[in-house]
């Protein structure tokens, strides 16, 4: 294999050498050190000489060329790579001593683009001297702003832009990326309309001027409020809402859970309430009809494998829908550990992206406000949302005899574009079965 | 308008200035018959005689002491010291003599010497070859320490060095003679000491500084813009005294500052031009005023991975000034 | 013994008598000057009292307004024949905005002004060594006939910027008079902790020039061994390294004790030697100076001195601002 001769640097600061004579030609037989070429530079005229012993195979640059630090000047051919017992070892590129002359950046540096980590922390933000100043001069309130710096930093170049835009206006300031944030949203309503999904406007009413009349009070919109707003009207808009729902007799259930609830409030510090009874019931329906549990992707349905159970959790002013993992491997003493855990976490504000990702179902307790009856809002992408009412006790006719039993309602919306009235009433139905089946046979753990 | 390298730019400044003026002369180590070890004063010993392109003795204390004492008679001498390495001897005469001169005769005698010394790395100079010693006169009150990064400016800036009433230091980075090339007019112009020189402009980041990492940064700015990260670049030219207006200016303007010298990073030039910016730009401040620089060790070593090390270069500008853009 | 030594060399009977009329201001300048120290009127003193023969004899082998002097912070006898007055050594004295060296900026003795030929000077020993080559060299290129005189004390001899200079100036065979005023101690070390050779006149050897040895404490001889290193100066034939011996009579300044390093009586014996006491010896001696002409000439000193006092002492300081002023050109 053929040695590349480089130019070599001769001297501090010289960049480039001119051949002015060769002292070999093509076929010539050289030894190490013998010398090459006469190479005058800048600052010296000096002999090159050979770092190998071999022949001329190519002269590359010819005679009066001037040629920068580093360029191929000629060809050997090393006498050992002939003789069969060289290694292939046998350094490619030796010789000149030196480096390049100029240190160009390794083209495949790749482009790292810029993760939006998003704000999960908002409380703990820390501005900069800058945007603290900016967002004073032009009132700006840095809690409705969503940064794009490291971790989510507002950097000034953020507040800049709502200030270029005009100022921080209620109706403009927080644009599309404030939909990261992860808040979803449950209609808390005891409204019933029709069933029937509507048609979606087709565009949302934004700049209908609404008179503020005096002793009104103007509520600024937060970011989280914008956000589930938002959401709202992108499910109501995309997913063609159908709703229905069963009443299920829960007085078996009632009488099971309060004569369990003292010793399972001493052994697991927990108060034991009805919500995971019926996650529970869910659960194990969804397994029973995966179709419920999947999502519109546009141009197919997809079937979640997972049961990830999400669950409304309000705060005093905003809406959250943490998600309890894998609900369908957990019994109801590990649901009810979720439940608690999620719940305490969102009035601390302390919930991560990851709780709030990946639920495939959502289950609404609108019963703890007392709501009999409600129309849930889908939370997309997911295809249904069922809410339970609250436990009353009513007058029931059972074997043609009044009885006063605990009845619950089963409130479901679902998006008619992936289940239709069949396979939800058959769902509803086996929830029901189980629910009506708690009794003392029934494991919490 | 020619292309030429940033040695012949030098070169081309003194002659011009030679035939202009006859009382500039230039003295120093093997600038006559040898026209300088990296050639800077090549062909003039030619055109102006041994008179006027003396070859001195080998002693630095010397060649700046006789020059300051030629420059307080009214000459507007040219002292060139080989290296910047080599100047300590002279350390004495420039900071307590050539700085002090004026003020200490109140305004009565000044000392228009310029001294020229090659500095920086790169070039395989190891320890004594290849040092950034600008900090140590940076806060020397009475001396004007230049620094120029391309061949149009350092023309204009020794044309305006030979003919600045104080004393000019005058610093040039070795690795910048025939690596850097670029148009330089033919015409007599001067650029003004003192002054900064925005060299790109950019929205997002603002990266300060001189010398052959100057071009460092440009490249790196060139690169990040097809990221769509916006880099301003300032040359500070001149690093005593700065250019405040335009650090100040340059820093507010994206509020995110990188520094970047191939001086080491304590107590380098970077430190005083981070202290400008946040003394008076606080409140535009978006990020931590960030510095890359030279590591804090001895001097550059010669093993040729460890000289790489020490150096540096586009992609390591390119990672601060996107980690910056990054904040 | 009544020859007139002074005739020998060129010096007319009217010179002698102002070398010594320059002699006496020089030593009663420094000693008022002391006073005032001791009164806490000035902060400080650096003396000439011992060198006055041999600064007053350089200076009058050479041409005032001509030539040129890097002098060195003693030499206030040599800068008085070049122009400077008591006022102006009292101005700078008391750091009054008048003083003609630094305006009130550098201490006592850091004599300096265009005026007189006189390039500043720093506090770092033996810097302006380099600064008087330069000059001559600037003085050769400018074709002019100058000569550069350029002093410092023995110690400083050992200093870098000395052998640098003088090597410069020998191989480029510059008119630069290199003026040793040895008067035995740097501080408190003496001669023989300073030099390992016998005087520093030896020094000039290696440098291609000749160095000469002289009795400092005469300034016929001072005079004599300048004039000819002028001569040679001026005649293209290169620099001279003059040795002046002599004694420093006093503490090194107003801030030294001298007793700590050296014993009274040979501070006693030296006086003796005071050139003073023996030029006017020789003055009286050939006749040039009685009693009487000696009294009043002490009395025009006096009213010289005491005029320079009062007038220094009321002169304004410089302003506060002016700190800020004159860091480059403005």
């Amino acid at each position: 294999m053929a040695t590349k001769v480089l130019m070599p640097q001769l001297g501090e600061s010289v960049t480039e050498g001119t051949i002015s004579k060769w002292l070999v030609n093509v076929g010539d037989t050289v030894k190490k050190y013998d010398s090459l070429a006469e190479v005058t530079t800048d600052k010296v005229n000096a002999e090159v000489p050979s770092t190998v012993s071999g022949r001329v195979t190519e002269i590359v640059v010819p005679e009066g060329e001037t040629v920068a630090v580093g360029t191929l000047i000629l060809y050997i051919e090393e006498s050992g790579a002939e003789g069969g017992t060289a290694a292939p070892a046998s350094t490619p590129e030796t010789t000149a001593p030196q480096a390049p002359a100029t240190e160009q950046p390794k083209a495949a540096t790749p482009a790292v683009s810029i993760q939006q980590a998003p704000v999960i922390d908002g409380p703990k933000q820390r501005y900069s001297p800058a945007v603290v100043m900016l967002s004073q001069q032009h009132g700006i309130d840095l809690s409705r702003v969503v940064g794009t710096g490291a971790g989510g930093r507002i950097t000034r170049k953020d507040v800049q832009a709502i200030i270029d835009a005009g100022g921080q206006k209620p109706a403009e300031t927080v644009k599309e990326t404030v939909v990261q944030e992860p808040v979803a949203a449950v209609e808390q309503s005891t409204i019933v309309s029709t069933p029937v999904p509507s048609a979606p406007a087709s565009t949302p009413a934004v700049s209908v001027e609404i008179p503020v009349a005096s002793g009104d009070q103007v509520v600024p919109v937060t970011s989280i409020r914008r956000t589930i707003a938002n959401r709202m009207v992108q499910s109501k808009h995309e997913a063609p809402h159908a709703w229905t729902m069963v009443e299920v007799d829960v007085t078996n259930l009632v009488n099971f859970r309060n004569q369990a609830k003292g010793e399972f409030a001493k052994k697991e510090g927990l108060n034991l309430t009805f919500l995971p009874f019926f996650i529970k019931a869910v659960v194990e329906a969804l397994k029973e009809y995966p179709m419920i549990n999947s999502t519109w992707a546009h141009d197919k349905i997809i079937v979640k494998k997972d049961i990830n159970i999400s669950i409304a959790v309000a705060t005093e002013d905003a809406l959250y829908v943490p998600v309890i993992k894998h609900a369908d491997q957990k019994s109801i003493l590990g649901i009810a550990k979720a439940v608690d855990d999620l719940a305490a976490r969102t009035r601390a504000g302390k919930l991560t992206m990851d709780d709030m990702t990946g639920g495939t179902f959502t289950v609404n307790n609108t019963g703890s406000f007392g709501s009999v009856l409600s129309q849930p809002i889908i939370n997309a992408p997911q295809a249904a949302i069922l809410s339970v009412e609250s436990i009353v006790k009513r007058p029931v006719v059972i074997n043609d005899m009044i009885a006063v039993r605990s009845m619950v309602n089963l409130c479901m919306s679902l998006d008619h574009r992936v289940l239709d009235g069949l396979i939800c009433g058959r769902f509803l139905q086996s929830v029901k079965q189980k629910l009506e089946n708690v009794g003392p046979n029934t494991k919490l753990y | 308008m020619a292309v030429i390298s940033f040695i012949d730019a030098i070169t081309m400044a003194m002659r011009e200035e030679m035939r202009r003026d006859s009382n500039v002369f230039i003295l120093g180590e093997d600038v006559g018959v040898r026209g300088g070890v990296f050639r800077a004063t090549n062909g003039l010993i030619d055109e102006f005689g041994e008179e006027r392109v003396i070859d001195t003795p080998l002693a630095e204390s010397a060649i700046v002491g006789v020059g300051i004492g030629a420059a307080a008679y009214g000459m507007r001498p040219i002292a060139e010291i080989q290296f910047a390495d080599f100047i300590m001897p002279a350390v004495n005469q420039i900071v307590s003599e050539a700085a002090k001169m004026r003020y200490r005769s109140n305004n009565d005698w000044h000392c228009p010497i310029t001294i020229r010394a090659p500095f920086g790395g790169g070039v395989h100079g190891a320890l004594y070859h290849s040092q950034s010693v600008e900090a140590m006169f940076t806060n020397t009150p009475g001396l004007k320490v230049v620094a120029p990064s391309t061949p149009y400016d350092a023309k204009g800036l020794l044309k305006a060095a030979i003919r600045d009433e104080d004393p000019v230091l005058f610093f040039e980075h070795k690795r910048c003679y025939r690596l850097i090339k670029g148009e330089v007019p033919e015409d007599d112009y001067v650029l003004p000491i003192g002054k900064a020189d925005v060299k790109r402009e950019g929205t997002d980041i603002t990266v300060i500084s001189y010398g052959l990492t100057l071009h460092f940064c440009l490249q790196a700015a060139e690169k990040l813009a097809q990221e769509g990260i916006s880099a301003h670049v300032l040359d500070l030219r001149t690093l005593y005294p700065l250019d405040k207006e335009a650090i100040v200016e340059a820093a507010s303007k994206t509020g995110k500052v990188l520094i970047v010298h191939e001086d080491n990073k304590e107590g380098g030039v970077g430190g005083e031009v981070a202290a400008i910016v946040a003394e008076h730009c606080l409140f535009d401040l978006d990020a931590p005023i960030k510095r890359l620089c030279g590591p804090d060790v001895p001097a550059m070593p010669y093993s040729p991975p460890m000289e790489k090390y020490f150096m540096l270069n586009p992609e390591k500008v390119l990672e601060a000034m996107r980690e910056l853009a990054n904040f | 013994m009544t020859t007139k030594r002074h005739e020998q060399v060129g010096l007319t009977d009217a010179q002698v008598l102002d070398m010594y009329y320059y002699m006496l201001l020089a030593r009663k300048i420094d000693e008022r000057q002391w006073l005032l120290n001791r009164a806490g009127k000035v902060p400080f003193v650096i003396s000439c009292q011992g060198q006055e023969a041999a600064q007053v004899g350089a200076a009058f082998a050479m041409e005032k307004d001509r030539d040129f002097l890097c002098p060195y912070y003693r030499d206030l006898g040599l800068v008085l024949v070049f122009g400077q007055t008591a006022r102006d050594c009292m101005l700078s004295a008391f750091a009054k905005a008048e003083d003609p060296n630094s305006g009130g900026r550098q201490m006592p003795g850091h004599f300096g002004g265009k005026k007189y030929n006189i390039l500043t000077g720093s506090s770092p020993v033996t810097t302006q060594v380099p600064h008087a080559v330069g000059m001559a060299l600037a003085g050769r290129m400018k074709q002019k006939d100058f000569v550069v005189y350029a002093s410092f004390g023995e110690g400083s001899s050992n200093q870098g910027d000395f052998h640098e200079g003088a090597n410069f100036a020998g191989v480029h065979k510059l008119p630069v008079i290199f003026f040793c005023e040895n008067n035995k101690y740097a501080i408190s070390v003496p001669l023989n902790k300073q030099l390992a050779c016998e005087s520093v006149a030896d020094r000039a050897i290696g440098y291609g020039f000749p160095g000469i040895s002289v009795d400092g404490n005469d300034p016929i001889e001072v005079y004599r061994v300048m004039k000819e290193a002028v001569e040679r100066a001026r005649s293209g034939q290169g620099p001279t390294l003059i040795e002046a011996v002599m004694y420093r009579l006093v503490p090194h300044s107003s801030d030294d004790d001298d007793r700590v390093y050296r014993t009274r009586e040979e501070v006693e014996e030296a006086k003796k030697k005071d050139p003073l006491i023996v030029f006017a010896a020789y003055l009286r001696e050939i006749g040039l100076l009685d009693e009487h002409k000696e009294a009043d000439m002490l009395a025009r000193v006096q009213l010289e001195v005491d005029e320079a006092t009062e007038y220094a002492e009321t002169a304004p300081y410089p302003t506060p601002e002016s700190t800020m002023t004159y860091v480059y050109g403005e």
